[in-house]
């Protein structure tokens, strides 16, 4: 037995696997099938100051190895959050990340106020690519010095461990990760899902209502793994890595990109359980490859 | 809601498009209401990512099969198609809601078109069992695509219509003269969206009850994607686990 807790910069977590949010609901979801509690960390669906309907079905398309989503952020809003699923989820033997999201700078420091005041939240992921949005999610986080902005204001008012969600739809994201640690994020999750197309050729209309959307899943995979390996690379804070996880192999990979823990998304889908093999897998991995600890493995990519 | 394998113990192919999966459940079944509906994971295709949402079509609780009426359409359904006897089938279920039964003096009608008349087995099941009275109402294109009338006949009065007349009443199911009668109070409905359109239509025009079981994509079939949302008088909600039945009063569909 391999010792899985990871230390995500000051954030002990039982196990370096979390659940990405958007793919397990607020936790509840998942309780027919797995112990919510033996995860490494739940990542709750993005939050918005506001309640939001989303996008106009049809809202998905299935591609070769992953699918497109264009949800747009339908949720509740974070007052509905504290008064209905807050006290339920706050009873998990887990870390507890909020998914934050806003169309302005403002709406994150309110949002990221209000979660100070929960005692069993302990981060938050400070959501700047969601690509389904049309204000805010990714304008935020594919223009330098907007992403600067807004986390320098949010760390003003941060007090829980500060993750940055990354969007690869940009050049250098390199950069990205640079400004996130400079200006004080106490680590970087990624990728967020890539912008993508799905055409229907019988209609010649666009699958998804919003013509574009998400990519996840494994299609997307040799983008994620390229894109931990160059951050972590580029700084000294964790990474998350994410990005097509469907097994403890897929996860394995991350971490030897240079990934201190992982977050599993859209297998979540296919398989309801797949965290908890995920936590399985990746233990028997250590064991047969002589790592008495996981966070040994990060970063020992051979080349 | 559970996760497990099933055996494929028959493979029935009923007509050029149509097939039956009769699944046996590791243990016991738990109880499976008409409506609901199974996540169905495809293994043996490539190019097929997520599960499959597919109606339960009938359930033997003696001997624990679990069947699913499937028509071959993509290349998941295709992939379902050559399964064989013996395969091991890992569904998630059972899923989402069930329709909602009526007082024992009101009459029921129940309307299903091409695929969509797989829950209502199982529902003029139910409906039999309770004593309440219903007729059905199946639509076909024509004659070689009817499916199981005989099993259906079982379970009540059985009026088919067929696009081409080749067999039962000639047109369009919305065209049948017992759809647009005062024979019936409710009408449970389930096939293509403008058949369902068009029946939840004549059901607001005789002030009847009446529900539709939606057939939306879906990636998870659990409530965690929200992908599958149709917009209703209380906002988008998921049809997995909101529906798939909904009383077309909820529904935004008022042209």
């Amino acid at each position: 037995m391999a010792d899985l807790k990871v230390n995500i910069g000051g954030l002990l977590l039982k196990n370096p696997v979390m659940t990405a949010s958007g793919t397990c609901g607020f936790g509840p979801e998942m309780e027919p099938f797995i112990d919510v509690s033996s995860l490494g960390a739940l990542v709750v669906k993005g939050t918005t100051l506001e309640k939001r309907e989303g996008n106009p079905y049809p809202r998905m398309a299935e591609t070769p190895s992953g699918m497109l989503n264009s949800v747009g952020l339908q949720n509740k809003g974070i007052e509905y959050f504290i008064k209905n699923t807050y006290p339920h989820i706050r009873q998990y033997d887990t870390r507890i990340i909020i998914n934050v999201n806003g169309s302005t700078v403002e709406e994150y420091v309110r949002l990221t106020e209000m979660i100070n005041d929960l005692d069993d939240i302990d981060g938050i992921e400070l959501n700047i690519s969601c690509p389904n949005v049309k204000m805010g999610g990714m304008a935020f986080g594919t223009h330098l010095p907007t992403t600067e902005k807004v986390i320098r204001e949010v760390k003003k008012v941060c007090k829980k461990h500060f993750m940055v969600k990354l969007s690869p739809n940009i050049t250098n994201v390199a950069d990205f990760a640079r400004v996130a640690e400079s200006e004080g994020a106490d680590s970087v999750s990624l990728i967020n899902t890539l912008l993508g197309m799905a055409v229907n050729a019988e209609t010649r209309k666009p699958v998804i209502s919003t013509v574009t959307g998400g990519l996840s899943g494994p299609a997307v995979k040799p983008v994620a793994l390229r894109m931990v390996w160059q951050v972590s690379k580029a700084v000294k804070i964790p990474v998350i890595g994410m990005g097509g996880i469907m097994n403890a192999t897929d996860a394995a990979e991350f971490m030897i990109a240079g990934a201190a823990a992982v977050q599993v998304g859209t297998a979540m889908f296919i398989n309801p359980t797949v965290a908890m093999d995920i936590i399985n897998g990746l233990n028997e991995y250590l064991d047969n490859n002589n790592f008495s600890k996981a966070s040994d493995l990060t970063g020992t990519l051979i080349h | 809601m559970r996760i497990e394998d099933f055996e494929l113990k028959s493979n029935r192919r009923l007509t050029r498009d149509y097939f039956v999966l009769d699944l046996l459940s590791p243990g016991k079944l738990p109880d499976i209401m008409p409506g609901q509906f199974v996540q169905f994971r495809v293994d043996s295709a490539r190019d097929v990512f997520l599960r499959r949402p597919i109606s339960v079509y009938d359930v033997d609780y003696e001997k624990n099969i679990l069947s699913l009426l499937i028509k071959e359409v993509g290349s998941g359904t295709k992939a379902m198609a050559r399964l064989e006897k013996g395969a091991r089938v890992n569904i998630i279920y059972p899923l989402g809601n069930t329709f909602t039964l009526g007082p024992e003096d009101e009459r029921s009608l129940l309307v299903g078109g091409g695929v969509g008349v797989a829950p209502l087995l199982l529902l003029a099941k139910v409906l039999k069992s309770k004593s309440l009275k219903f007729k059905i109402l199946l639509g076909y294109q024509s004659a070689e695509n009817i499916i199981e009338e005989e099993r259906f006949s079982q379970m009540g009065e059985v009026l088919i219509t067929t696009d081409d007349g080749s067999y039962g009443y000639k047109g369009l199911i919305t065209a049948h003269p017992e759809l647009n009668s005062d024979n019936y109070d409710r009408i449970y409905c389930c096939g293509p969206e403008p058949m369902m359109r068009a029946v939840a239509d004549i059901a607001r025009s005789g002030e009847k009850f009446c529900e539709v079981s939606l057939e939306n994509m879906m990636a998870c079939g659990y409530g965690v994607c929200l992908c599958c949302v149709v917009d209703t008088v209380r906002g988008n909600v998921c049809t997995c686990t909101e529906g798939p039945v909904f009383n077309i009063n909820e529904l935004k569909w008022q042209t």
